[in-house]
């Protein structure tokens, strides 16, 4: 049976994160903050000092439009693996939402629009950080704003519907290890992939999801020398993937919530 | 172990003084539920009139939260049907849900966040706006005791205080129907006694109440009407007093004894009784004649003469005890 979404029971139910976020922000927020400043200061700094050029910008410049998207993927997945599941079954906060006119499709609605935005934040504060380094120009950060919720929104999709599929917390240092780790190296964040694949590999590199933001924030910040079809190629596929894994994560949700 | 009930001593069925010609707030009509094949409610039904408070009684494990689950729609019979306000639960579970209230066997709240702001997130839920939230919240706070701490973070609360946070929570949309899953398993005595007041006034305002616990003596003071379940079956249903007097009788009389003693103890009489270990109960709606036979028999021995109650049903119809360890 398909249920409708019902926007309002959704929003209610990314208020309540936000409304149990509002007393831990300051905390959780300064990891946030320290991360990126972290990244940039040591590849930037100790690295960077080794790599004389990498596509003809200086090696810290050029890890900036890939780290933003690794923020947001970081932000997204936190949310959508281990507090999805923390609420699920241990907080038992779904039950009770189930109590009232909140239907699973909401809280998936709803869960999705948080991580969202948890997306925005990280993504947004290493954004802003590397402003303040002097790494990224206003109008850079204005052209790459949006690739940051659409690489939360993918990151949101396959968190949820990990969590929902497996379900099981010991399964979700997999998940990070096993796929985020890889995804976070080879995904043309610390040097340009087709520079180093051949061949086959080139396609085969297509297939992994982080690649795609990735190259979306290059063209965002050095405009020329993208083409046209590789963005549209890129915001399809992830487009594509989140929404279709969405629609499977609506059957899930309810299949585990309503049983 | 089985209790044998004279004829002399089953009262005549009469109607359930609830039997009004209103439609039942609550219709569970030959309700199963399977989980992976094992059966954990079987073929239950019961009607919930409305301003009733209604008792789902039965050790752990009978199936009772499941029953309720059934009822808010949130768990998918396997068979029958449920219909609540008169609307199939399949069909039109959120405008059910809009209508009742629930308050779980477990308090879920938002640690680190007050009652107010836990409230405040609930009645969000319910997509209630300002004015009114803030208007329900102040008479909810008020009316459950909450003002001492409304403002202190839930995590620092007692027990008794959650519970009652919690049933704050499912008023606040003003169910018709609010239903209670082991409101006071687990609280202290003093705790019980003012929830039990709370029901009462709950119901004195027209609500509906639909309860689960494996109290008897709650069941008792509360309940209009009881359905007693043992592994998912309706083992039998009716006012409490009805099912008191029509399966054990009005008085019980509890005594150690041999099976020689009982044998003496009993003769000609034709009363009901059963055993638990050493521990002979009878049961019937006259048994003054007990006492000066015990006497004959054992002069010094212990006895009590108590009226019956819900316990002694579960026991006479099960076998077996209702809280464990009793
Ligand atoms: N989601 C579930 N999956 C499998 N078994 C369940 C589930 N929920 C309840 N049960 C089983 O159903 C039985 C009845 O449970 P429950 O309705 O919680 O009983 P009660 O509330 O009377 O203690 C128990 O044996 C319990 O283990
Ligand atoms: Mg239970």
């Amino acid at each position: 049976m398909s249920k409708l979404i019902s926007w309002p029971h959704a929003l209610a139910v990314t208020r309540r994160n936000a409304a149990m976020y509002r007393r831990t922000w300051v905390l959780s927020i300064l990891p946030n903050f320290f991360e990126p400043v972290f990244y940039l200061w040591s590849i930037g700094l100790g690295v960077g000092a080794y790599v004389a050029k990498m596509r003809g910008v200086p090696y810290v410049e050029f890890l900036v439009p890939g780290l933003i998207c690794v923020s947001a993927m970081n932000g997204s997945s936190f949310e959508a693996t281990y507090n999805v599941y923390v609420r699920m079954h241990y907080e038992k906060m779904y039950a009770v939402m189930l109590t009232t006119p909140v239907e699973p499709e909401d809280i998936l609605v709803g869960e999705l629009l948080w991580a969202l935005i948890r997306a925005c934040m990280y993504g947004g504060i290493f954004l802003i950080v590397t402003v303040l380094f002097g790494l990224t120009t206003p109008l850079q950060a204005l052209r790459v704003l949006p690739v940051i919720p659409l690489a939360g929104l993918l990151f949101a999709a396959l968190g949820l519907a990990f969590t929902l599929r497996v379900g099981s917390i010991d399964l979700f240092s997999y998940y990070f290890t096993m796929f985020l780790t890889p995804l976070f190296l080879f995904s043309d964040v610390f040097f340009p992939i087709e520079e180093r694949l051949h061949g086959v590999w080139l396609y085969v590199a297509e297939l992994l999801p982080l690649l795609h933001p990735v190259r979306l924030s290059r063209a965002a910040f050095h405009g020329g020398g993208v083409s046209l079809g590789t963005v549209a190629w890129d915001i399809t596929y992830t487009l594509g993937i989140a929404l279709g894994l969405l629609s499977w994560c609506r059957k899930l949700i309810r299949d585990r919530l309503v049983a | 172990m089985s209790v044998s009930v004279p004829a002399s001593v089953t009262a005549p069925p009469r109607a359930p003084a609830e039997a009004r010609s209103s439609v039942p707030v609550v219709q569970v009509t030959g309700v199963s539920k399977h989980y992976d094949g094992r059966e954990v409610v079987h073929e239950l039904s019961l009607h919930v009139q409305p301003g009733q408070c209604f008792g789902l009684l039965g050790p752990n494990g009978a199936g009772k939260s499941t029953t309720l689950r059934m009822i808010y729609g949130v768990t998918k019979p396997s068979g029958g049907s449920v219909r609540v306000f008169g609307l199939d639960v399949a069909q039109d579970g959120r405008r059910v849900r809009e209508r009742l209230g629930v308050t779980l066997q477990d308090n879920v709240m938002i640690d680190v966040l007050t009652p107010i702001e836990n409230l405040r997130v609930f009645g969000g839920y319910h997509l209630l706006r300002e004015p009114v939230l803030s208007q329900r919240i102040a008479a909810l706070v008020d009316y459950l005791e909450l003002g001492s701490h409304a403002n202190v973070p839930v995590v620092a609360l007692s027990g008794g205080f959650k519970r009652r946070l919690a049933i704050a929570m499912s008023l606040i949309n003003e169910p018709e129907l609010l239903i209670l899953d082991e409101p006071t398993t687990g609280l202290d005595p003093a705790v019980r006694l003012s929830l039990w007041t709370k029901v009462r006034e709950l119901k004195a305002k027209g609500k509906t109440v639909l309860l689960t616990t494996h109290y008897m003596d709650e069941a008792e003071r509360l309940c209009d009407y009881v359905v007693i379940m043992a592994q998912g079956r309706a083992v039998c249903q009716g006012t409490p007093k009805d099912l008191i007097l029509t399966h054990v009788g009005r008085d019980a009389f509890e005594v150690d004894c041999s099976a020689e003693e009982q044998t003496q103890l009993l003769q000609g009489l034709t009363l009901g009784s059963l055993r638990s270990g050493p521990r002979l109960l009878v049961y019937g709606n006259d048994l003054a004649a007990l006492v000066p036979r015990l006497h004959a028999i054992a002069p010094e021995r212990a006895y009590i003469a108590r009226p019956a109650n819900l316990e002694d049903v579960f026991l006479a119809q099960t076998g077996t005890h209702l809280e464990a360890g009793a």
